[in-house]
C-alpha cells in the first residue's frame, strides 16, 4: 500500500511536470507535424511494447505461484528431465508472437519514417544553420541576395510553411534538435545534412545541441519562434535593417568602444565598422531572447554579467573577459541595448 | 659385457633380432613408466592429493605471485580488479548525479564534469563489464569443464598483467588532471588533434588498447580451454550453458575488438601524433568513419557485456528451479544467433548522422530482429521456473530483478530501433536509462547473483542470506529509482553529456528523483561489499556443493584445491551430479608428478592428447611491462614504437625460447 502511495507521489509531479513544460521543450510538444508523427508512432510502440511487458510479467509470477502449489519436476522427483509437451507450443506461440509483434512495430515504422521522408520534399523556405563551439550561425537563403539575413541563436520559422534548415558544422560534431517540432539531425563538418520541419503552432521553443562537442556543450541552445507568416516576414525585414545609430551620449561612447575596440574583431553589427566574422552577428542582438546560445534570457541585468566576466558563466567559451572600466561597461551595455 | 651379447646378437638371425630389441624397448618403456607417478587405482586419496599439490603448487613468495599462471589465482585477481573499478566507477557516477540534482548547479564545473562522465564510461565499460566477464569465466569455466587448468596459461597472466597496467594508466591520469574528457566514445573531429589538445585523448586511446589487447587474450584462452579441455563425454551438447554463453562472446571478442583497436591506436593516435588526416574532412578525411569503426565494435560490446550474464542466470535458475534450462538447444541457438545479429546493427547508433534512408530501413529491422532469440532466452528461464520449483535465495531474487528490469530496457531498445522514434530519443536521458537498465537490469543484477553464487566456491564460505537480500531490495528499488525518472528526463528534452541544465524546464524533479536513488543504489552495493568481507570471515562453511548444483565445479572441495581435481571426472549427461549417486566416474593415468591435463576432442570431446602444462613463468609479466612501457610512451613520441619493439621482442623471445623436448614414454589412458 505504501509502496503505490510512494509510487503515486513519484509519479503525479512527473506528469505534472510533463504538461507543464512540453510547451518549451519537450517530445510531448506536438508542434510540427514532424513530432507529431512520432508521438502517434511512440505511443504504438508503447501500447505493443506494454502488452509484451505484462505477458513476460504474468507468465512469471504464474509461474512462481505454481511452484508453491503443484509437484514440479525436479532433481527431487527424479523426474528432472521430463517437459510438458504443452511447453514446447507455447514456445513456438511465444515466437511466432514476438515475431508478429515485432513485424508490425517495423512496419509502423517504415511508413512513418517514409511519410517523413516524403513530407521533406516541398520545402518553401530554407535555412542554413551552422554549429559552431558554442553558438548557431543562422542564414535565411533568399533568390535575392539583399535579402540573404545572418543572425545567431534565434530562429524565427513561419507556421504552417515546410522549412528546410541545411545543416553544417565548422567544426565539431554537433545535433540540431527541438524536441517540440522533430527528432534530431547531426551537423558534420565535411558532411551536407537537412531536416524539414513544418510547424503547426505558434510558440516559443528551445532546442538544446544534442551531441556532446565539448566543454560548454550544456550551453548550446537555440530558441525557435514560431510566428504567423505576416510576423515573420515584417521580423525578417526587420532583421534585414542596419543597427539603428545610437542616440544617447552613453550609448554612443558604447558604439565607439564596440566598433573600434576589441569587440569588433569577432562580432559583426550590420551599418557598422564591426565586421568581425567568427562570433554571432550583433545586429539585432537586443531584440533576441536569450544571450550566449540559450545561456540565460536576455536582459539589462544579463547583459552586464555576461559583457564584465562571460568566462565565470560559460567557462571556456570563445569570448575573453576584457577586463571592462566600468564606465566602458555602462556604455557598452547600453549601446547594446539599442539594438532592437 | 656388450661384447657377449653384441656377439650372441649379432649371430641370431634378422627376424629374430627384431624380436628381441622390441622386446627391450618394450621392457625399458614399461621400466621408465614404473618410475611416473600417474593418479589411478593404486594411487588416491590423501597420497595422490600430496603429489598432485607439489606438482601444481607455484613457488612461494612474490616473484611466484608474479610468476602465477593458475587460473584461480589469475581469475580472482580479475575479478577484485574489475570490483574495484566498479566502485572507482560508481563514485564517478554519484559525483555526476550530486552536480544534475539541482538546475544551474555550480558544485563541479564543465571541465572536471566532463571527465568525470568520459571516466566512469571508459572505466565501466573498458575496465569493468568485460574484464568483470572473462575474469569468472577464467576461475569458474575450467573447474565447469572438470579440468585442471585453462589453455595457455601463460597468456592468461600476460592478459591480466595488461589490463591492470591499462586500468593504472587510465586513473593514474584522472588524479595527474589529465583524464579523458570527451566521453567513452570520443568523437572525431573532437577528439582530433585541433578540438582536443594536450594528452587527455590519447591516454583513452592507449587504454583502450591495452584493454583489447588484455580482452583478445583472454579470449583466445576462454574459446581454446572450451573448445579443447572439457572433461571426457562432455559434449558440446552435453556443455553447461555458461560456457556455450562465454564460446560465443570469446568469438565475438576475437572479431569485435579489432575494430576499436584500430581506429584508436592505428587511426586517431597518428592523426594526432604524426600528422596524418584520417578523420579530417579538410584533407580529405571522414568525421563518421571513426563511428563506424567504434560502433561496429561498439554495439557487439553491449552482447559482450551481456551474452556471459545470460550464462549466469541460466547456471542460477538451473540450481535454483531443481531441473536444467527448459530447451537447452533453443537457449544454445539463440545465444548464438545472438552473437551474428549483433554485428549487424551498429548503424542504429548513428541514425541522426543522415545516412541513406534505405539502411536506416536494415539496420531497424536488424535491430529489431535482435529481440528475438533474447525473447527465447527469456522464455526457456520462464519455463524453467514454471516446471520446477523455485527457491528464492538471494541468487534467484537476482534472477527476478533482471527479469522486471532487463525486459523494460529491451523494449526500450525496440523503440529506440525504430529510426522516427530514434532521432527525438537519441543522445538523451532516455538512452541513458535504456543502456542502464540493459547492462545494470542485464548485466550486474545477474553478476551480483552469481558473485553470491560462486562465493562459495571461491571462498568456502557462504554469503549472509540475510544482508544479501537487504542489499538486493536496496539495489533493486535504488536502481529504478534512479533511472525510471531518466526516461521522463529524456523525453523532457534533456541531452546526455550536458553538466547542467536550465531550470524551468520540468527537469527538477525527475534529476532529484534521479540523484536519491542513486545513493539508495551505491548503499545496497556497499552492504553487498561488506557482506562479502565479513562473510570472507564469518561465514557458514560452504563444503563443496553447498547449492545441490549439478555442474562439475561443485564435484570439487570449496575453495578447489590448486589441482582442481584429484581425478577428472567423466560426464555421462548433462546435469552430471544430479544423475550419478556420491561419485563421479573418473579419467586416470595423468601424471601426478607434473602438470598435465587431458585434451579432448572438438565435438564429442573423447580423449584426445595429455598436454603438459606450462610451469609459473616471469615471462608474461616481463612481456606485459614491456609492451605496456611501448603503449604509454607512444603516446609522447612515435619514437617509441620502433624503439620499445626492441624490449617487447627481448621478453617474448624469452617467453616462447623454445624448450628442449624429452621424449617421454606413452601412457595407455583406461
Amino acid at each position: 500500500m505504501s509502496l503505490r502511495a510512494s509510487a503515486k507521489a513519484a509519479v503525479l509531479p512527473l506528469l505534472l511536470g510533463a504538461c507543464q513544460y512540453q510547451q518549451y521543450q519537450s517530445d510531448f510538444g506536438g508542434a510540427a507535424v514532424e513530432d507529431r508523427q512520432f508521438l502517434t508512432l511512440f505511443w504504438i510502440f508503447i501500447a505493443v511494447c506494454g502488452v509484451m511487458y505484462v505477458l513476460v510479467i504474468a507468465f512469471m509470477l504464474a509461474g512462481i505461484a505454481r511452484a508453491r502449489r503443484a509437484e514440479a519436476n525436479v532433481v527431487e522427483t527424479g523426474r528432472h528431465h521430463q517437459s510438458d509437451p504443452l511447453m514446447r507450443s507455447t514456445l513456438i506461440g511465444w515466437t511466432a508472437l514476438i515475431g508478429v509483434g515485432l513485424a508490425a512495430l517495423a512496419i509502423a515504422s517504415f511508413f512513418t519514417d517514409r511519410s517523413m521522408a516524403k513530407a521533406a520534399t516541398n520545402e518553401k523556405l530554407s535555412v542554413t544553420v551552422t554549429g559552431k563551439q558554442w553558438w548557431w550561425d543562422i542564414q535565411y537563403n533568399a533568390a535575392d541576395a539583399s535579402k540573404t539575413l545572418r543572425t545567431a541563436n534565434e530562429l524565427h520559422l513561419p507556421v504552417g510553411v515546410p522549412t528546410r534548415i541545411l545543416l553544417q558544422s565548422s567544426d565539431v560534431i554537433h545535433s540540431f534538435w527541438v524536441p517540440s517540432l522533430a527528432g534530431k539531425q547531426d551537423l558534420i563538418p565535411g558532411r551536407a545534412n537537412d531536416i524539414t520541419v513544418v510547424p503547426t503552432r505558434v510558440g516559443i521553443f528551445r532546442g538544446p545541441c544534442a551531441e556532446f562537442c565539448g566543454l560548454q556543450h550544456a550551453h548550446m541552445a537555440l530558441v525557435v519562434v514560431v510566428e504567423p507568416y505576416a510576423d515573420f516576414i515584417k521580423w525578417w525585414d526587420h532583421q534585414l535593417q542596419p543597427a539603428p545609430q545610437p542616440t544617447t551620449p552613453l550609448a554612443l561612447a558604447g558604439y565607439k568602444y564596440v566598433t573600434t575596440g576589441p569587440c569588433s574583431a569577432c562580432h559583426a553589427i550590420g551599418g557598422t565598422p564591426a565586421n568581425g566574422q567568427i562570433a554571432p552577428d550583433l545586429t539585432h542582438l537586443a531584440s533576441r531572447k536569450s544571450l550566449a546560445a540559450g545561456t540565460m534570457p536576455m536582459g539589462e541585468g544579463q547583459l552586464y554579467g555576461w559583457v564584465e566576466d562571460p568566462q565565470s558563466i560559460k567557462p571556456g567559451v570563445n569570448m575573453p573577459t576584457i577586463g571592462l572600466e566600468p564606465g566602458q561597461l555602462h556604455a557598452v551595455v547600453a549601446y547594446l541595448e539599442t539594438l532592437k | 659385457m656388450t661384447d657377449i651379447r653384441t656377439d650372441s646378437f649379432e649371430a641370431m638371425p634378422a627376424r629374430e633380432r627384431e624380436r628381441v630389441r622390441v622386446e627391450e624397448e618394450n621392457r625399458r618403456l614399461a621400466q621408465e613408466r614404473k618410475k611416473i607417478a600417474r593418479d589411478g587405482p593404486k594411487l588416491k586419496g590423501a597420497k595422490l592429493a600430496a603429489r598432485l599439490d607439489l606438482a601444481w603448487r607455484r613457488p612461494p613468495g612474490i616473484v611466484g605471485w608474479l610468476a602465477t599462471v593458475d587460473h584461480k589465482e589469475i581469475g580472482r585477481r580479475y575479478i577484485l580488479t574489475a570490483l574495484g573499478f566498479l566502485v572507482l566507477g560508481g563514485i564517478m557516477a554519484l559525483f555526476m548525479r550530486l552536480q544534475l540534482a539541482r538546475p544551474d548547479n555550480s558544485m563541479i564545473g564543465a571541465e572536471r564534469y566532463n571527465q568525470l562522465f568520459s571516466m566512469h564510461g571508459s572505466t565501466m565499460m573498458f575496465l569493468f563489464a568485460v574484464p568483470v566477464m572473462e575474469g569468472v569465466a577464467v576461475y569458474i569455466i575450467p573447474l565447469m569443464l572438470g579440468t585442471r587448468s585453462t589453455a595457455f596459461p601463460r597468456l592468461n597472466a600476460f592478459s591480466y598483467y595488461m589490463y591492470l597496467f591499462g586500468g593504472l594508466m587510465l586513473w593514474i591520469a584522472f588524479v595527474l588532471n589529465m583524464a579523458p574528457d570527451v566521453g567513452w566514445f570520443e568523437y572525431t573531429p573532437l577528439s582530433g588533434p585541433q578540438y582536443s589538445p594536450g594528452k587527455h585523448t590519447d591516454i583513452w586511446a592507449q587504454m583502450v588498447t591495452y584493454t583489447e589487447v588484455a580482452a583478445l587474450a583472454a579470449a583466445v584462452v576462454l574459446v581454446c580451454t572450451i573448445l579443447k579441455a572439457r572433461a571426457p563425454g562432455m559434449t558440446l551438447a552435453r556443455m553447461p550453458l555458461f560456457a556455450w554463453a562465454m564460446l560465443v562472446e570469446g568469438i565475438m571478442i576475437i572479431f569485435a575488438m579489432p575494430a576499436v583497436a584500430l581506429v584508436t591506436t592505428v587511426l586517431l593516435i597518428p592523426d594526432r601524433l604524426v600528422g596524418t588526416q584520417f578523420f579530417n574532412a579538410g584533407e580529405g578525411g571522414d568525421a563518421l568513419l571513426f563511428q563506424h569503426m567504434f560502433w561496429f565494435f561498439g554495439h557487439p560490446e553491449v552482447y559482450i557485456i551481456f551474452l556471459p550474464a545470460t550464462g549466469f542466470v541460466s547456471v542460477i535458475v538451473e540450481t535454483f528451479c531443481r531441473r536444467p534450462v527448459f530447451a537447452h538447444s533453443v537457449v544454445v541457438l539463440a545465444l548464438i544467433s545472438t552473437g551474428i545479429l549483433s554485428f549487424g546493427l551498429w548503424v542504429h547508433h548513428m541514425f541522426a548522422t543522415g545516412l541513406p534512408r534505405v539502411g536506416y530501413s536494415f539496420f531497424t529491422a536488424a535491430s529489431i530482429s535482435v529481440s528475438i532469440p533474447t525473447g527465447l532466452q527469456i522464455f526457456c528461464w520462464l519455463a524453467t521456473m514454471w516446471e520446477g520449483k523455485p527457491r528464492f535465495q538471494v541468487p534467484m531474487l537476482y534472477v527476478v530483478g533482471f527479469i522486471f528490469t532487463f525486459v523494460i530496457g529491451g523494449l526500450t531498445g525496440v523503440i529506440l530501433a525504430a529510426v522516427p522514434l530514434d532521432l527525438q530519443l537519441h543522445d538523451t536521458y532516455f538512452v541513458v536509462a535504456h543502456l542502464h537498465y540493459v547492462l545494470i537490469g542485464g548485466a550486474v543484477f545477474p553478476l551480483l547473483g552469481i558473485f553470491t553464487y560462486w562465493f562459495p566456491k571461491i571462498t568456502g564460505r557462504m554469503m549472509n542470506e540475510r544482508l544479501g537480500r537487504v542489499s538486493f531490495w536496496l539495489v533493486f528499488f535504488g536502481f529504478h529509482a534512479t533511472f525510471l525518472p531518466m526516461h521522463w528526463s529524456g523525453m523532457l528534452g534533456m541531452p546526455r553529456r550536458v553538466y547542467t541544465y536550465p531550470a524551468g524546464l520540468g527537469l527538477e524533479v525527475p534529476n532529484l528523483i534521479s540523484t536519491v536513488g542513486a545513493f539508495v543504489l551505491a548503499f545496497g552495493v556497499v552492504l553487498f561489499v561488506v557482506n562479502g568481507l565479513v562473510s570472507l570471515y564469518r561465514g557458514a562453511i560452504a563444503g563443496p556443493n553447498p547449492w545441490g548444483a549439478a555442474s562439475l565445479e561443485w564435484a570439487t572441495s570449496s575453495p578447489p584445491p590448486v589441482y582442481n581435481f584429484e581425478h577428472i571426472p567423466v560426464v555421462e549427461s548433462d546435469t552430471p551430479l544430479w544423475d550419478t549417486d556420491g561419485e563421479l566416474p573418473v579419467v586416470s593415468g595423468l601424471r601426478v608428478d607434473q602438470k598435465e591435463m587431458l585434451l579432448t576432442t572438438v565435438v564429442a570431446a573423447t580423449p584426445d592428447v595429455r598436454e603438459p602444462v606450462p610451469q609459473p613463468s616471469l615471462w608474461p609479466f616481463i612481456s606485459a611491462c614491456a609492451v605496456g612501457l611501448v603503449f604509454a610512451a607512444s603516446i609522447f613520441s612515435a619514437w617509441a614504437v620502433p624503439f620499445g619493439l626492441i624490449p617487447c621482442g627481448i621478453a617474448l623471445i624469452a617467453w616462447f625460447w623454445p624448450k628442449e623436448m624429452k621424449r617421454h614414454p606413452e601412457p595407455i589412458i583406461s
